[in-house]
């Protein structure tokens, strides 16, 4: 009994493949799980795995609220790369890089900058009422050549000891990236679940009209998710541009948005909108960054990730699906009733 | 307001009015304004560029895009069903690294080519299956074929194949002419084929309506019997075919393979479509509007070649913006008519 209840979670399958995942990389590097202080910094491929995953959890994180509006923001590696774009050409033409005030500037202007970009996405879907995917693809196409205007065309590099900290520093033994992810992450765990914001949410998603009859502000709610995500992205590009210490309007965040995309979908959260779970878009960008390393692990040639990347979400997909949920329970009804009479006879 | 209302009687208002039909039309009005856009774009730099107004100029565009075109037309079969397709970018990549390494190993071109296009249709077939039967939603299991076929592209190589077989080289530098100072090269001659034939199937065919019966309301299409299951898997297969053979062409524009060619270009096919005044939604659309959409951003890359001041990332902005132009007025019209 208790099994089916298990296996009735929607987190079962996720779970399933991260722990499978996790394992076939213990069996190719017995010390995979050892984690080591050193220089008072917490070592280990668990550790990389989590930062690596960041920005990918970060963007996930808004993506899910975005998707559970039975909506969908294909424009976040665009405004990845507009924040990267901002703050890398604040940080250069300043007199002086290195000083902290000067990063708190550029961090701070190209938050606000992915404000707005939000705020347009949001206008789009909430005021003009167009559909989500197209509304972003607006700014997927047209962001990266606005974060070309910004950084004229050239990858701009930058020297900035408190900049590069936001990427590649440690507090507490932590690496600084994972720590933001987990701040977004219990930040909107706890505003959407200990609120009713999450039911709203999900209520706009399920039925947009239905929610409005019902008193939900429906437009003031998909704006404010949309601006969610975009400064989700504005951060994780700094994440990912202080990495780099180099703004790369052409490759930073490239394909983030699928990724973060796929994190939600392998979470169990339905791209049709409504039921969402924060729990299941941090499984699921575990699970893809996971499949990352075990690629490297493994020794599979690191260039067959995205082969790897295809298979694993189909086969999450296709176990997801409602069409394989109807076989099994008709193949575990049938076994019951075979059972039954068993017992009977 | 009132006062510019003239009479419903007078010949004017009544042409008036048949005018502010058509481009009030879902149907016709985007496919009218893209094309007065066009020759407006052409107007632009006619009066601007000089050697604008050169056929040859037309004729690149033909020339330059015509892989594009033959991938919008898979694509307006997906959009038209109300799906979409990320995946043709991909699947155009992978043709060109199957070809260029197949055609180093020795292969035959005849062979080649046909093995391409049924790998391509093959993959759209499985996206398909995977969509219809498995209630996939069309953005993930295309997604999920998307990085199958990028990724399948590094494992062929991480490097460029350069294409030197005579056949593919004649292709690509054989020039039909077509008027003094005017030719052509013969991948127009098929994406011209295939648009003609893609416009026969929609138009003509029963496939063709049942496509359209998808995207204006499954659940009708259903209830009059029509064979929506195998429809709505076909058109991934179209959406393959036609990526594979975008491929194809576009491996005879460039002579070469690589992994990391035409990234984006999914893109470009969805923004032409859109352009082109096919309903995102579905059900409402041609062909041939798609069409006009891949001309139009041809000629915005034209037009900025021309310009020589305007750095090439402007292309993407004006695309976006061109998007965004065309999406207002799909919602305006179609406000107007529920």
């Amino acid at each position: 009994m208790n099994v089916n209840k298990i296996m009735a979670n929607r987190l079962f399958w996720p779970v399933v493949m991260l722990l499978v995942l996790l394992i076939i990389n213990l069996l190719a590097f017995p010390g995979f799980f050892s984690v080591q202080i050193r220089d008072g910094h917490l070592f280990g491929s668990l550790i990389d795995i989590l930062r690596n995953g960041s920005p990918t959890l970060m963007i996930a994180v808004g993506m899910t609220l975005v998707i559970a509006t039975r909506g969908i923001d294909l424009s976040v590696g665009a405004v990845c790369a507009i924040s990267g774009a901002v703050a890398c050409s604040i940080i250069l033409g300043s007199s002086d890089p290195a000083s902290p005030a000067t990063v708190t500037v550029a961090v701070v202007v190209s938050l606000l900058i992915s404000l707005v970009l939000g705020l347009w996405n949001g206008f789009l879907v909430a005021v003009v009422g167009i559909q989500p995917i197209i509304a972003t693809l607006i700014l997927m196409t047209a962001g990266r050549g606005v974060a070309m205007l910004i950084t004229e065309g050239q990858i701009l590099t930058v020297n900035s000891p408190p900049f590069k900290a936001i990427g590649s520093g440690f507090f507490l033994g932590l690496p600084i990236s994972v720590l933001i992810a987990a701040a977004i992450f219990v930040f909107a765990l706890v505003l959407t679940r200990r609120t009713a914001l999450g039911l709203m949410i999900e209520s706009v998603g399920i039925n947009p009209e239905a929610s409005r009859l019902a008193g939900v502000r429906a437009r003031g709610l998909l704006i404010a998710v949309y601006v969610f995500t975009a400064l989700c992205a504005a951060i994780a590009g700094l994440v990912l541009t202080s990495n780099q210490t180099a703004a790369d309007a052409n490759n930073t965040g490239l394909f983030i948005e699928l990724d973060a995309i796929l994190a939600v979908v392998i979470g169990g959260t339905s791209l049709a909108g409504g039921r969402y779970s924060l729990l299941g878009t941090l499984i699921g960008a575990l699970v893809i960054q996971t499949l990352v390393t075990t690629v490297y692990t493994v020794g599979i040639p690191p260039i067959a990730t995205m082969v790897f990347k295809a298979a694993v979400v189909t086969v999450v997909c296709l176990l997801q699906s409602p069409r394989t949920t109807e076989l099994i329970e008709s193949a575990r009804r049938r076994n019951a009733r075979r059972r039954g009479k068993a017992v009977t006879a | 307001m009132s006062a510019t209302v003239v009479t419903p009687s007078s010949p004017i208002a009544t042409a008036a009015g048949r005018v502010r039909d058509w481009l009030t039309n879902p149907k016709y009005g985007p496919v009218i304004v893209t094309a007065v856009l066009l020759v407006g774009m052409f107007a632009v730099g006619a009066t601007r560029y000089r050697g604008f107004t050169n056929p040859q100029v037309i004729a690149n565009l033909f020339i330059d895009n015509a892989y594009l075109i033959v991938l919008a037309v898979g694509m307006t079969f997906v959009i038209l069903t109300g799906g979409i397709d990320l995946s043709v970018g991909a699947v155009l990549a992978m043709s060109t690294m199957i070809a260029a390494s197949l055609l180093q190993a020795g292969w035959a071109p005849g062979v080649i080519i046909p093995l391409i296009l049924l790998a391509t249709s093959f993959l759209g077939l499985a996206v398909g299956l995977m969509i219809h039967y498995f209630q996939i939603q069309p953005f993930i299991a295309t997604l999920a074929a998307m990085f199958l076929a990028r990724g399948l592209c590094y494992v062929i190589s991480k490097t460029t194949i350069s294409i030197t077989d005579p056949v593919f080289t004649a292709l690509a530098q054989t020039r039909i002419p077509l008027a003094p100072r005017l030719s052509i090269t013969p991948s127009v001659i098929l994406a011209v084929l295939v648009v003609i034939v893609a416009v026969v199937v929609l138009h003509y065919s029963r496939l063709g309506r049942t496509v359209y019966a998808i995207g204006g309301s499954e659940a009708s299409g259903v209830l009059m019997g029509l064979p929506i299951a195998r429809t709505k898997v076909l058109v991934y297969v179209i959406s393959g075919f036609c990526s594979g053979l975008a491929g194809v062409l576009y491996s005879f524009y460039t002579l070469s393979g690589y992994a990391l060619t035409a990234i984006g270009t999914e893109l470009d096919a969805i923004a032409a479509v859109v352009i082109g005044g096919t309903l995102l939604a579905g059900g409402y659309g041609f062909v041939l509007g798609s069409v006009l959409g891949v001309l139009v951003l041809g000629t915005i890359q034209t037009l900025i070649t021309f310009d020589g001041n305007l750095t090439s990332w402007w292309t993407r902005i004006f695309i976006g913006a061109l998007l965004l132009v065309f999406i207002f007025l799909q919602k305006v019209l179609t406000a107007r008519r529920t």
